[in-house]
This record gives structure tokens, sequence and C-alpha cells, in this order.
């Protein structure tokens, strides 16, 4: 039972007296109030709870507190900017109409948010391999792809932001 | 056969009220006659300050025609006078998009600025609302003469105030985008400034009203994004799942692996003692596997506290009359089942055994099919808090109007004591129409006397499913000299829980009225049953969905002995246009059927030859009043490698309303069908589920899933729902796809039992 300072979206929050083990879902979840970030499998493999730790996509259902301590942390509630404005990845889901339940698309976007970091202009291959790790079990993939490129489209300028 | 022990898996008769509740008609149907008195379901109100109120009431059953059976006034449409146009929507969304597509047919006869128009989820109420559900993909079919008409009537009454308002004759004027107009004058005015004084307005009587012409609608048949993606995408709590009270504790709750066992004992002392445990207890289950299951119950101060301490849980079960099915045996039992003649003839017509002695060819095949789960990705969940004799309960469900009674069951306590408030759901497929969540978040906030988050685990939600039923089509089949099928028999090998009836969705309500059961002179179904305590449910195009795979593949082979191409065999089958039965316009129309056949064969390339080793797949089903033909192109590689490269959708569900949330629909069925034949199983072994997380039931990934491409037929017919009949055609395509690019005939779902990968 220790103490942890946490940087989430920018804030920092101290957690008391939680286990070293505790996944950081939870801690989002139950001690933070951070609901954007979903629970689906708890073993790291259906992606709904997809944040980034210093940039790099994690499964926190898996990822204990003790790892997290003084680095950065973004969830979906930190993907807009503060002052609301969306993310060309946020628009482009509204405008492709991505979601039917919607409860995969906050991993989704996170995953997606990664990838464009790291790569502004991917190929189909490469939304591939950085979305495997996500579930979508009503099957939005198609959308969820179309909806890369047009982010991916916005962010470089190739089109006009709405 | 064997009698089944009663006991605690004896309730199983109120499983077939899942069906009555979203398929009245018993055939996934719909009614010929779906009309209502509009008089009295139209009531207009101007509260002070709220505008103007037109409140009239949605079908809730499709054939109530006297007073008592009519529902209340359930629905409105309320205009601000800043001109906000507020429509309530009543049932609960689960993914179908029904929030979005109901608001959108009143807001075009409205003649209402869709950006103008805010959508409110109503509470659950079954006095005022009626039933409020999610599944039978009816609701709007059931609806849509009805919501044209209010948008209508609220847009009349609107330009009668602006008419009167400026002295002018009112049929001079029109309306765009929530305004009306006066062209002559040149005056324009606001719906908003109008309506409190529509609302002092009677309401105009039902001869007068003009709908829309289609050609001028400029929101139905759109591309409507949903109302609730803002939300979606900024990770707002809008789901079950997400639900906090104050005080909250945190539950989980453990039952018996194998469905029917009770608790004998458990180390409750031991888990009492753990970090953040607050409360441990045994539930005695109430006999009933819809409501309350026999288990344990841990409460702590966090889920994560909760879900370790459920991990050190040891409970001794009593197993005396526990499931002890076991799939493989079952296999091996419908093989001998196959050899005897059937139990029972479900629907005959014309003498399949005087054609089956004068046919020129005839084959025989077994189809076996698999149990499957829904995994809908937000896991089972409730919150409820119990107080002084009452009890509130957030529930992710499809049927929060069955929720209520089975809460009121459960607790021994009135309908008016239990207040269900509907949350979003992750996904509903079905597994939401139970709501045995809900009344194990209830029981356990009684017993604790506080708020309470119930968590199942992924492991809970595989383990505790109401599963899609696996089965056996054992089919004979006969080919006259002139090519057509002299005669077809399936004898359907299913399951029964209690001796007597199939399980729920194991054979068809009306077997006359299965596809191809209209278009073949000699025909029977028959059926045998096998004893089955595992718990059966619902899934997206329940029974459709597996009877589609087997009699297509099937009719694929007698066209292959034929010799004709599966294209032209399909369309002799369908013959010339006509309604089964008669003038039902929501019944089978042979011609809508070859339209969709054509188009996807077409859009296709159907007829393009493809190289060795890559084949098209055609399928053809009809359910949920909607006509889907698909064609899949694959890839079997010599080590039996599957890949499926596109699929093209061909529907007819008469007028799309919402052309991008119907296209989503669409597609997320085929990944749905794609995924489940590919590789998921539910498989049972001494009565417990062999799957139990997402790496023994892999979901199908985004690498995996091929490219959708969906066209649909738009005629004059009414809309029908877009959730569930894309599904059924996809497993067929595919497997005549496989044939084609192979020579193999899978006649085993999922298709890794007969060798393949993806």
């Amino acid at each position: 039972m220790t103490d942890h300072h946490l940087n989430i979206n920018g804030k920092p929050h101290v957690v008391e007296g939680v286990e070293d083990s505790t996944p950081l879902l939870w801690i989002l979840r139950d001690a933070l109030g951070l609901l954007g970030t979903k629970y689906g499998c708890g073993i790291g493999s259906c992606g709904a709870c997809t944040i980034h730790v210093d940039g790099i996509p994690i499964r926190s259902c898996s990822f204990p507190i003790s790892a997290v301590d003084g680095k950065e942390i973004r969830t979906i509630e930190g993907l807009a900017s503060k002052d609301g404005t969306l993310h060309a990845l946020q628009q482009a889901w509204i405008e492709s109409d991505v979601a039917q339940c919607g409860y995969c698309q906050a991993g989704q976007l996170m995953s997606a948010a990664a990838l464009l970091d790291a790569s502004p202009n991917p190929s189909d291959s490469d939304i591939d391999d950085a979305m495997q790790g996500n579930y979508c079990r009503c099957g939005t993939y198609k959308r969820i792809k179309s909806a890369i490129h047009l982010a991916a489209d916005s962010l470089s300028g190739r089109v006009g932001k709405s | 056969m064997s009698k089944l022990s009663s006991g605690p898996v004896s309730s199983f008769d109120s499983l077939d009220g899942l069906f009555d509740e979203i398929d009245p008609n018993g055939d996934m149907s719909l009614p010929s006659d779906i009309k209502m008195d509009r008089r009295s379901f139209l009531k207009v109100s101007g509260v002070l300050g709220a505008g103007f109120v037109l409140a009239f009431s949605l079908m809730e059953k499709a054939n109530a025609t006297s007073s008592a059976d009519r529902p209340k006034f359930n629905t409105y449409i309320r205009i601000s006078p800043e001109g906000s146009i507020f429509i309530f929507s009543k049932n609960p969304e689960v993914g179908q998009g029904i929030k979005t597509s109901m608001p959108m047919i009143i807001a075009e006869e409205l003649d209402a600025d869709w950006s103008d128009v805010i959508v409110e989820q109503s509470p659950i109420n079954e006095k005022l609302f009626g039933r409020q559900n999610a599944g039978g993909s009816r609701s709007i079919a059931s609806n849509w003469d009805i919501m044209r008409q209010a948008g209508a009537a609220a847009r009349h009454m609107l330009i009668e105030a602006a008419a009167i308002e400026w002295c002018v004759p009112a049929n001079e004027c029109t309306t765009v985008k929530s305004h009306v107009l006066h062209v002559r004058t040149h005056q324009k005015i606001s719906y908003g400034k109008l309506a409190s004084k529509a609302a002092t307005l009677p309401i105009p009587p039902e001869n007068i009203l003009k709908l829309k012409d289609s050609r001028d609608y400029k929101i139905l048949g759109k591309r409507i994004t949903g109302v609730d993606n803002h939300a979606l995408v900024t990770g707002q709590p809008m789901f079950g799942i997400d639900k906090v009270l104050p005080g909250m504790l945190y539950a989980v709750y453990e039952k018996c692996p194998a469905v029917g066992g009770t608790v004998d004992s458990a180390n409750l002392d031991e888990i009492r003692k753990l970090s953040g445990v607050k409360h441990v207890f045994i539930l005695e289950g109430n006999g009933n596997v819809m409501e309350l299951k026999p288990g344990v119950a841990i409460v702590a101060t966090s889920t994560w506290a909760a879900l370790q301490a459920k991990r050190q849980l040891k409970v001794i079960w009593d197993e005396s009359s526990a499931s002890k099915d076991s799939w493989s045996s079952l296999v091996k039992q419908a093989l001998v089942l196959k050899k005897n003649p059937a139990e029972k003839i479900l629907h005959e017509k014309g003498s399949v055994d005087i054609a089956m002695q004068k046919g020129e060819k005839s084959l025989d095949a077994l189809y076996s099919f698999h149990f499957a789960a829904h995994a809908t990705l937000e896991p089972q969940n409730c919150t409820a808090w119990y107080q002084k004799g009452s009890v509130e309960v957030w529930a992710p469900t499809q049927s929060p109007g069955r929720a209520l009674t089975s809460v009121a069951n459960l607790l021994g306590i009135g309908d008016d004591k239990v207040t269900i408030h509907q949350e979003r759901a992750g996904g509903g497929f079905g597994r939401r129409l139970v709501n045995d969540p809900a009344c194990e978040a209830v029981a356990i906030s009684k017993r604790i006397n506080a708020p309470v988050k119930l968590q199942w685990t992924r492991e809970d939600d595989m383990a505790h499913d109401f599963y899609r039923t696996g089965g056996f089509h054992s089919f004979k089949g006969g080919i006259e000299a002139d090519g057509k099928i002299g005669f077809l028999e399936d004898h359907l090998i299913t399951f029964s829980h209690n001796g007597e009836k199939p399980v729920i969705a194991g054979a068809p309500r009306q077997p006359s009225r299965v596809f191809p059961a209209q278009l073949i002179n000699n025909f029977r179904l028959s059926q045998s049953l096998l004893p089955l305590k595992t718990t059966c449910g619902l899934m997206r195009a329940p029974e459709s969905n597996t009877t589609a795979w087997a009699v297509q593949s099937f009719l694929h082979e007698l066209a292959v002995a034929a010799g004709t191409d599966h294209l032209e065999f399909l369309l002799e089958l369908m013959g010339k246009p006509e309604w089964f039965p008669p003038k039902n316009q929501y019944g089978l129309h042979t011609g809508r059927a070859a339209n969709v056949i054509k188009l996807a064969a077409e859009k296709a390339g159907w007829a393009k030859q493809r190289p060795t080793g890559r084949g098209l797949g055609l399928a053809f089903h009809f359910s949920h009043a909607g006509y889907f033909a698909e064609v899949a192109e694959v890839s079997v590689s010599a080590s039996k490698r599957v890949t499926v490269h596109n699929v093209t959708v061909a529907a007819d569900i008469g007028r799309v309303i919402n052309l991008s949330g119907a296209e989503n629909q669409c597609q997320g069925s085929i990944i749905d069908g794609l995924s489940t034949m590919l590789g998921l199983e539910i498989t049972m072994e001494e009565g417990r589920i062999q799957q139990s997380n997402f790496d023994t039931y892999p979901l199908l990934r985004m690498s995996e899933a091929p490219n959708v491409d969906v066209h649909f037929i738009q005629g004059d017919s009414p809309p029908t729902g877009a959730g569930e009949p894309a599904l059924p055609p996809l497993a067929p395509a595919v497997c005549n796809a496989i044939y084609a690019a192979s020579a193999h005939r899978v006649r085993t779902l999922p298709i890794t039992k007969e060798g393949f990968s993806t």
C-alpha cells in the first residue's frame, strides 16, 4: 500500500493507499471518476481500456499503477484540447458516423491517436497493425479505417478543417 | 428420449416469453395491417413557457385495436419558444441507431432543420410507454405511419398559427427548415416564435394532412450522423458500467460454472478478511435462470478489490441437479438420431416420399453448427439501490420493461416500487433481453442495504450467457430431369429443456413460412430433440442465423448437382413475382427477392472468371421482412487458409430511413456473422462452458475484416428494420465461395472444424 503521484491529461493526482499491482484502469474509473476508459476483458485482449503512457498506447486493465509514477498519462478525456476543440480523429469519427454501440470507441481513438503521432500518413496496412489490438464487436472496422485516413488528411492540411 | 429431471433449472419456460416480446407473430415477419385510429393518439398542449407540445403514442402491440390495448401518449414533439425541437426516444439504444433514426421520420414531416432537433431519452414506465425494448427489428416498420402523421400534424398547426399571425390564407404558406414562409408577402417566421400560438389550435383531422412526396425528402434517406456521436468520442459516461452513486459499493457474483448447481459451502470467513471487502454472503437464487441463480456475492470498496477477492474465493458446489451437458456427446447422439425417423413433422406439403422414389438425382447431407456467445463488449453489469421497500435500478438492458417485472417478481414487491433507469448498452445482440444482472444487483443491494454496482467479469459473461443454440440439419434433396428441385426434406435435430418443446430459437416458430418451404412442391420439415440444460437465448436474427447457412449451402449443393449456375438456380426457384402469403406486404415477395439476388450478383461481378483458388459464393435470405442477397469473394490456399476479400450486400428493406445507420448495421452484421462462422465456438463439457475470455473466443480483428459494399434497392415499400436481416446470408455466401474456390463443401461450423484457418 503506497501513495502514487499521477499526471493525467496534464493534471496532477495523488492516489493514496493502493496496492502497487492495481491496474491503472480501475484507478481511473473507480478512484478518479475518469469513466471514458472501458473494461472489456481484463487480459489486454480487446483494447477497450487503451490509454497513453508517455505517448505509447497501453492496455490499462493489465498495467499496474506502480509503473506509471511520474509518467504522462493521457486518456480519452484528454484527447480534445482544453478549450473543447476536438482532435482531428474525434471530428473524423463524428463525420464518418463510426460508432454503433460506441463502447470500444474510446480505446479505438486512443490507439489511432498514437498511430497518427508516430505515423502522420499511415497506409491501410499501418492502420491494420496499429489497430490490431482493438476489437469492435459491432464491426465498424471499415469506418474506423476511413476515419483515420480522413483525420490524417485533415492534420496534414490535405483537406480543409471543418 | 429420456425425461429431464426437474430442479433448479426447470424454469426455462419463461425463456419463451423473450420471443413473444420481440416477435408476436412467431415468424419474424410483420403484420399486414398496422394502422391505428389517429384521432385517439394525438394530443396537443401548451405549457406556460414550454411552447408547443404534441403528444402521441407509438405502437406497442402491432394489432392494438381496442382502447384497452392502446398505449397511452408516450412520445412527443416539443418546440420551445427559442426554437429547439425536442423529440422523445422511448426505446433503448444498444448500437442499432434507433435514437437517431426514429426522430428523423418525425423531423422530416415536420420540415424541421435537423440541427434544431434535440433527442431526449424517455424514462422507463410501462404503464405510460407500453413495451420498451430493442429487439426484432420492428420499431421502424411499426411506427412509420404514425410518426409521419405526428410530424405532419405539428407542421400543419404551425402553418395555421403563421397564417393567423399574418392574416393570410394557410394554403399559401409553406415551410422550410423550421420556418413558415409566405412567399407573396416575403414573410418568414421560425417555429419557435409560433410555438405558443400553435399550441392553442385544434389538431387537424387526418384527411386534410398531406404527407410529403419522397422526392422532397431532406432528411430521410440521407446520411445523418448519430445524435450521441460527440458524447461518445469525448468519453462521456453514458453506459451502464459508468453509473456512480454516492456511497456506492462494488460487487461481484460467483455462480456455479454448470448451470443448475447450488452453493454447498464457501470460504466466506477468509474472504471477509481481505483488503477492501465489506460483505460476502451466499444468495439462494429464486429458481428462475433468467432472474437469480444461486451464488456467492462479494461486496468491496472498489471493483479491483472485489475482483481480487473473487480470485481467492473457493466454493464447493452441489451439482446434483446441475447440467452435465457435453457437446462432444451431443454430436454423437445427433449422428444416431439422424439415422432414425424424425420424432415430429413440423410442416409438410406435397409428398416428399413419392418424389423421393421417382427423383433423378438425390443428395443427402448433414450440416452441424455450433453454440455461440453474444460477447457484448461491455460485460454485463447493473447498479441498484434498495431502500425501504423500493428499488432503483440503472441497467444497460435491451428490455427495461421486462427488467422491471423481473426485479419486482424477485423481490416480491409491486411494480410501482421499482424504478428502472435506461442506460446506454455497449452492444446487445439479444443478450440483454434477459435481465439476470439486474436481479443479482437488486438482491445484493437489498441484502447490504446500500447502493451497489455489480460487475461481471468477461469470464462470468462467457460462462453465464443465454447462448445461440447449436444444432443439426439432416437434408435430403432431389433434382428432377429438368434440373428443378423435386423435393427437399430437412430433419432438424435440436435440443429441448423439457423433452417436449425445442429450446428457444432451436426450431422455426412458423415452419410453413420458413424459406424456401413456400417455393418447393414437395417439402418436409421435421424435428428430433436431444436433452439439454445449457441456457439458450436469442441472438441477432434468431434461428434465421443458422437455418439460412444450412439451407442456402444445401441449395448450392443441389444447384451443383443439377449442373446449373447458382444465380440461375436461385432465380428459377423464385419463379414469377408473387407474395407468400398472398396480399401481405411484409411477407415474402419473390420479385423483390429476385431483384436483390440479381443486384448482388451484378455488383460483385458474378460472371467474371476468378483465378484458381479464388471464388464467389452467393446466398439469399428473407427475415424480419427484409430481403438480403450477399456475394462473398474468397481465396483458399493449398493449406486451407481462407481469406474473405469482399462481401457485396444487396438489400431491400423498403425505404431507407438513415442511409448511414442502415449501411453501418449491414456492414456490422457481415463482420458479426463472419466472426462467428470463422472460428468462434462455445462448447461445454460436464456442463461447463469451455471458453472463458477472448483468448479462447477470439472475435474478428480489423486485419481480417473484408471490404463490405452495401447496395439498397429502394422502392415504394414501407421501411423495415436493418439491425438483423443482413446477418443470415453471410455464412452460406462464404461457404459457397469456399466451395467455388476449393471444391470443398463446408458442412460444419465454425469452419475451423473442417481444417480451415484464417
